[in-house]
C-alpha cells in the first residue's frame, strides 16, 4: 500500500459536493435505502446551487409573477408575454460566470449557445442577444486576456448562428478581478399557439435525443463550477468547461422550430446543466410522470463512457423531444434532414421514477421530483455585516482628492476624464466585433441606450435593456437591485415604449456566508419592491452564487433585463438631440450623495455621504409621465440620466447628434452632485419650444419636479451654474472652482471615442 | 407575373430569411433552394445569402461550392442567368471560381459589424442599374473573412474589364484612399463588390437586404435588390441583360 492510498478518503457524497445532511435527505426521498454511486452523482448534480436554486427558492418565491399579458412565468425554460396580434415574446437572462473565468471564449460561447436553447424550447425563433459583461481592473493583464476572450465567444457563436447581438453592458469594476460576470440575455419571437412547454406529458410517449452526441465535456459543470467557489486560473477545473458548436446550435434551431411549427411534439426541453439527468427529470416533474432511460440508446462522441458520465455530460446543442410514437418517422426526418442524430432513448411512464436501463439492467431510479420540485431547500443564515461602511477617522477630511470640482479643478476636464474612462466611454471597439444587424429587424443597435428591434408585418417594436449597479450594491444591496430595475425600466420607459417585464440574474457571493446571504436578500427585496412598484412581473432568470475568489466576493450583482412594447414604431423617440434651437427640460431633481458613482471612481475616494437614494412611486411616475408624453407628440429626445449623471447625459446627446448644449443648472446640493452625481429618476427631455409649456404641466400633472434649463445648439457643451451653491460659495470653500463646464462637442466626442481603446491597451481602430 | 427568385439555403446560411424578406420588399416572389436540390425550379435569378454555409470551419465557402444545388448555380450563370452572391454567398461563389478573387481574413483579424458605405462603380449592370445615379450608400458589413485580394495582374485586368463593380467609400462618397474606417477590412483597392467576366455574377460584401427600408436607418440597399429583380424580370421576357466586358 503507498502512502498515497493511506491517506483518507473522503466519501463519495463528499467528492461530488453534497454535504452529509444532503445524503440524509437523499435517503429519505429513497425510502431509507442508500444511493447507489449513479444515482449519488445524479443528485449531485441536480442537488447543486444551479440546478436546485437550493439556497434561493424561499427568496424567489416573495416575487411578483403575475400579469395580465404573462403567457409563461418562472419555472419554463424562459418567461413569454404577449404583445398581442397572435405574438408573444420569450425572454430570458442567464450566467456562465465560472466557466468564463476558467475558459473564457468557450465560456461565453457555450453562454451564448445555452440561453438561446431556453428560448427556442418554448418554440420562440430567437431574435437578439444582449451580454451583460463585468470584469475587474481593465489595466491587469488578466481582465485583458478574459475580455478577449469573452467578446471573441460572445461574436464567435452568437455571429455564426445569426442571431444579432443588439446590446448589453460592459464594467469594470475590482471587485470583479478574480471573478468576472457574464450574463447574457436573449429574446425570441413566437406565434403563441406555438408555444411549447418542457414538460414529458402521455405514458408511453418516446424520449427522443437529437442533435450533437454525447462526450466527456462538461461532466458537472453544474456541480464543480457554478456551485463553488474557486481560486483563480485552476487549470483542473478545466476539462469542465463545456466546449459550443454554434454550427450545431443553428441548425437545432432550425430543426426544433420546424419540429414545433409541425405540431410533432409534445414536450421539448434543451438539454444545459445536468445532461440527460436535468432534461428527464423536469420534464417528467412538470407533467407528473416518469421516465424510463435506455442508456445504450444515447448516440454518443467516445467509446468507454461510464454510466455516470452519459447521464450528467454536459455536451452542448442537445435537445430532449417527447414524441407520440406515430410521429417518430416524421420527427426523425427532419432531424435527418438538417443533418441531426436523433434516438429514442427512453419512454414516458407513469410511475413518475427516473429510471435508468444499462445493458437490460436497472442501474438507477429515483422519483423524478426528488430531483427536482423536491429537492432540498437549506434556510440560510442572513446577517448584515457588522460595519457597513467604516466611519471617517475623527478629524479627516470628508473630501479626500485633490481631483473634486470642488478643490479647483476644471469641471470640463472632469466630464472629458468621465467620458473617457473605462465605463462610460463607448462601447464601439467591443459591439463592432459583434454582428448587430443580422436578421434585418434592428432600429437600434449597441450603443445608443435601449436597443429596438422592429416586429416584421406589424407596426411594434420589441425595446430591450440590461442593467446593473454593483457599485451602489456595494454599499446598500437593496438600493442598488432597486436602482438597477429603475433604469432598465426606464431606458426602455423613455424610447416611448411600455415595458413588459423583468429577468434577472442575481450575481452574489458564497450563500453560506451570512453576510452574502444578506446581500443577495437584501437584493431580491430591492428586486420585488421596485417590481411591484413599477407594476411588472418578474417572469424568469437564473441565480449565480459562489461568486467569490481568493481576492473576495464580487460586489452584489443583480442584472436585470426588460423587453418592452412599443405599439408604433415610428413613434420611437432616441437620446440623441435631434433640432437646433429645442428647449432642454429637465425632469425629477437631483439629491444627495455621490457614493457609487462614476465620478467618486474617478475621483478616488470612499465617499462617506452614502449613495443617493429612490423614490420608486417617483420613478414609476417619472415612467408613466415620459410615456406619455411621447405618445402626445411632446419629445424630440429622451435621455436617461445615470452613470457620470447630468453633465455625461448632455454630452452623450450632444456626440451622437452633432448638436451642442447651452445650460443654465441651479445648484441646490454641491456642484459635483448637480453636474455629474447620480441620483435617480430623471430624465433630459427635449421639445419644440412652443411645446415646453405643455411638456412641463404634463410632468406638474404626473407630480413631477421641472424645468426648462436651456437650448440644444451650437457647437460646445456649456453648463452654466447658478443659485446660492455656485459662485459665491465656492469663494466661501476658498476655491477657485470654475463655475462653468464649457466643452467642444469634438473634444468629449475623441474622449469618448477613444476610452475603452486606451484603457485595455487595444491599439485604436 | 411577379418575378421569381431562388435564395439558396445552405445548412448554415443565416441571412436566407432576410434575403427572401428584402428581395418580396423589391417586388419578386422569393423561392427557397435546399441546398440538397439539383433543380434550381425554374427561377428567373438566384441569390447566395449570407451566413456561415456548413459551418465555414475550414475555410469560408469552401465546402459550400461542392453541394448539388450549386453544380446547378454554375450551370444557369453559364447559362448567362443572374446570380448575386452577398457576404458568406460571395465567399461561396469566389471559391467556386464563379467571380474572380478570394475573401482573406479582415485586416484586423476581428469580425467586424458596422455600417460601411460604398459606391457603385457603374449603373449600367443587372444589379446596379435602378440605383439610379452614383451616390454613396450605407449599409452593414458583418463578416470575419471580407478583405478582397487578387493579384496585380488580375486587379487590373478586373478595373480594365469594368467588373469592379462597387468599392468602400468615405461617408460622402470620396475615395476611402487608405482610410481604415472606410475600407475596414483591408480590401484591395477598396474592392467591395465585382463581376464575372459575363457580367451576370456578382458578389458583395456588404448587406443590401439589411440596408431595404427606411426604418432600419437606410434603405440604400434596396435599388441593388431591384435592380437584380427588374434585370431578372426583363431576362424572362427575353431581353438581353448581360452587359459583359466593356
Amino acid at each position: 500500500m503507498t502512502v498515497a492510498e493511506a491517506r483518507p478518503v473522503e466519501p463519495l457524497h463528499r467528492r461530488l459536493g453534497l454535504t452529509d445532511d444532503e445524503l440524509e435527505a437523499i435517503r429519505d426521498r429513497l425510502g431509507g435505502r442508500e444511493p447507489n454511486d449513479v444515482e449519488l452523482a445524479m443528485f449531485s448534480v441536480m442537488w447543486s446551487e444551479h440546478c436546485s436554486y437550493k439556497s434561493s427558492k424561499p427568496l424567489l418565491r416573495t416575487l411578483p409573477t403575475g400579469g395580465a399579458g404573462v403567457v409563461a412565468g418562472p419555472g419554463e425554460n424562459a418567461g413569454v408575454i404577449s404583445i398581442g396580434d397572435g405574438l408573444a415574446v420569450a425572454f430570458k437572462i442567464e450566467s456562465h460566470n465560472h466557466p468564463s473565468a476558467v475558459e473564457p471564449y468557450q465560456g461565453a460561447a457555450t453562454g451564448v449557445g445555452g440561453i438561446l436553447r431556453d428560448i427556442f424550447t418554448m418554440g420562440a425563433r430567437p431574435i437578439a442577444v444582449l451580454d451583460a459583461l463585468r470584469f475587474g481592473d481593465p489595466e491587469s493583464q488578466r481582465t485583458r486576456h478574459l475580455v478577449d476572450g469573452v467578446v471573441r465567444g460572445v461574436g464567435g457563436y452568437g455571429n455564426c448562428v445569426g442571431v444579432p447581438t443588439i446590446g448589453g453592458e460592459l464594467v469594470f469594476d475590482d471587485s470583479y478581478q478574480g471573478n468576472p460576470l457574464v450574463n447574457v440575455m436573449a429574446i425570441g419571437l413566437l406565434d403563441e399557439r406555438l408555444l411549447t412547454l418542457a414538460a414529458a406529458p402521455g405514458p408511453g410517449n418516446l424520449a427522443v435525443l437529437f442533435g450533437s452526441t454525447t462526450g466527456r465535456d462538461g461532466i458537472g459543470g453544474a456541480s464543480v463550477l457554478a456551485s463553488a467557489t474557486f481560486s483563480d486560473d485552476d487549470p483542473s477545473k478545466r476539462p469542465s468547461v463545456q466546449v459550443g458548436d454554434p454550427f450545431a446550435e443553428k441548425l437545432l434551431i432550425e430543426a426544433s422550430l420546424e419540429l414545433i411549427g409541425r405540431g410533432l411534439v409534445d414536450g421539448l426541453q434543451d438539454l444545459g446543466a445536468g445532461g440527460i439527468t436535468c432534461a428527464t427529470s423536469e420534464t417528467a416533474d412538470r407533467a407528473g410522470t416518469g421516465i424510463l432511460i435506455d442508456l445504450d440508446a444515447v448516440p454518443r462522441r467516445e467509446p468507454d463512457l461510464e454510466p455516470f458520465e452519459v447521464l450528467i455530460s454536459e455536451s452542448q446543442e442537445r435537445m430532449l423531444a417527447i414524441v407520440r410514437p406515430e410521429r417518430w418517422d416524421d420527427v426523425r426526418e427532419v432531424c435527418e434532414r438538417w443533418g441531426l442524430p436523433a434516438a429514442i432513448i427512453g419512454r414516458v411512464t407513469q410511475d413518475g421514477d427516473i429510471a435508468v436501463v444499462d445493458g437490460g439492467r436497472e442501474i438507477a431510479r429515483m422519483p423524478a421530483s426528488a430531483l427536482t420540485s423536491d429537492a432540498i431547500v437549506h434556510q440560510r443564515l442572513s446577517a448584515p455585516p457588522a460595519h457597513r461602511r467604516a466611519a471617517p477617522a475623527p478629524g479627516a477630511p470628508t473630501v479626500v482628492s485633490d481631483r473634486l470640482p470642488e478643490r479647483g479643478m476644471d469641471p470640463g476636464a472632469v466630464l472629458l476624464a468621465l467620458v473617457g474612462s473605462a465605463n462610460l466611454s463607448s462601447r464601439r471597439p467591443v459591439f463592432e466585433q459583434y454582428d448587430s444587424t443580422v436578421g434585418a429587424d434592428t432600429v437600434v443597435g449597441p450603443g445608443h441606450g435601449a436597443a429596438v428591434l422592429r416586429v416584421k408585418g406589424t407596426t411594434k417594436a420589441l425595446v430591450a435593456s440590461t442593467d446593473g449597479n454593483q457599485a451602489v450594491g456595494g454599499f446598500d444591496p437593496w438600493l442598488g437591485a432597486a436602482l438597477s430595475v429603475a433604469e432598465a425600466t426606464r431606458n426602455v420607459s423613455i424610447t416611448g415604449a411600455t415595458p413588459l417585464g423583468v429577468t434577472n440574474c442575481l450575481n452574489y457571493g458564497d450563500p453560506t456566508r451570512p453576510e452574502a446571504f444578506w446581500q443577495l436578500t437584501e437584493g431580491v427585496r430591492g428586486l420585488g419592491d421596485a417590481c411591484r412598484a413599477l407594476g411588472l412581473p418578474v417572469t424568469g432568470g437564473n441565480v449565480s452564487l459562489y461568486n467569490e475568489s481568493p481576492a473576495g466576493a464580487i460586489a452584489p450583482t443583480p442584472e436585470i433585463g426588460v423587453v418592452g412594447l412599443l405599439e408604433d414604431v415610428a413613434t420611437l423617440v432616441g437620446p440623441a438631440f435631434t433640432t437646433d434651437g429645442d428647449a432642454i427640460v429637465l425632469v425629477g431633481e437631483s439629491g444627495p450623495g455621490l457614493a457609487g458613482s462614476e465620478y467618486a471612481r474617478l475621483a478616488g475616494t470612499a465617499v462617506e455621504d452614502g449613495p443617493p437614494s429612490i423614490d420608486l412611486a417617483r420613478e414609476a411616475s417619472l415612467q408613466a409621465f415620459v410615456r406619455e408624453a411621447v405618445a402626445r407628440g411632446l419629445v424630440a429626445a429622451a435621455q436617461d440620466v445615470s452613470g457620470g449623471g447630468l453633465a455625461v447625459a448632455l454630452a452623450e446627446c450632444a456626440i451622437w447628434s452633432g448638436l451642442g448644449a447651452r445650460v443654465r443648472l441651479p445648484v441646490a446640493n454641491s456642484p459635483a452632485v448637480e453636474m455629474f452625481g447620480e441620483s435617480p429618476s430623471r430624465v433630459v427631455v427635449t421639445t419644440r419650444p412652443r411645446h415646453a409649456p405643455a411638456l412641463e404641466l404634463l410632468a406638474r400633472q404626473h407630480g413631477l419636479p421641472v424645468e426648462t434649463i436651456g437650448t440644444v445648439g451650437g457647437s460646445r457643451v456649456v453648463i452654466r451654474l447658478t443659485g446660492a451653491g455656485a459662485t459665491g460659495a465656492a469663494e466661501e470653500r476658498g476655491s477657485d472652482v470654475a463655475d462653468e463646464l464649457d466643452v467642444a462637442i469634438d473634444d468629449i466626442g475623441h474622449a469618448w471615442e477613444q476610452g475603452l481603446a486606451r484603457s485595455l491597451g487595444w491599439e485604436a481602430s | 407575373m411577379t418575378v421569381r427568385v431562388g435564395v439558396v439555403v445552405f445548412p448554415g446560411s443565416n441571412c436566407d430569411r432576410d434575403t427572401l424578406h428584402g428581395l418580396t420588399v423589391a417586388g419578386a416572389e422569393p423561392v427557397e433552394l435546399w441546398h440538397e436540390q439539383a433543380s434550381l425550379d425554374g427561377v428567373d435569378a438566384v441569390v447566395l445569402p449570407g451566413g456561415f454555409a456548413y459551418g465555414d470551419y475550414l475555410r469560408a465557402g469552401v465546402i459550400a461550392r461542392f453541394s448539388p444545388v450549386m453544380r446547378s448555380v454554375a450551370a444557369f450563370a453559364a447559362d448567362g442567368g443572374l446570380v448575386l452572391g452577398i457576404c458568406n454567398g460571395f465567399q461561396v461563389l469566389a471559391e467556386a471560381g464563379l467571380v474572380p478573387g478570394a475573401l482573406l481574413r479582415n485586416r484586423s483579424l476581428r469580425f467586424l459589424g458596422r455600417d460601411v458605405t460604398i459606391a457603385a462603380e457603374r449603373l449600367d449592370t443587372p444589379f446596379t442599374h435602378a440605383i439610379g445615379e452614383r451616390r454613396p450608400l450605407r449599409m452593414p458589413i458583418a463578416h470575419g473573412e471580407g478583405c478582397y485580394f487578387a493579384d496585380d495582374a488580375t486587379l487590373d485586368a478586373l478595373e480594365r474589364n469594368g467588373q469592379v463593380l462597387f468599392r468602400y467609400v468615405r461617408p460622402d462618397g470620396a475615395p476611402s484612399d487608405g482610410d481604415e474606417r472606410s475600407n475596414p477590412n483591408g480590401s484591395l483597392r477598396a474592392i467591395a463588390g465585382v463581376l464575372n467576366a459575363d457580367g451576370n455574377v456578382c458578389g458583395l460584401m456588404p448587406h443590401p437586404e439589411r440596408a431595404s427600408e427606411a426604418i432600419l436607418g437606410s434603405d440604400d440597399g434596396i435599388g441593388i435588390l431591384r435592380s437584380l429583380v427588374d434585370s431578372a424580370a426583363r431576362a424572362r421576357a427575353g431581353a438581353q441583360v448581360a452587359v459583359g466586358a466593356r
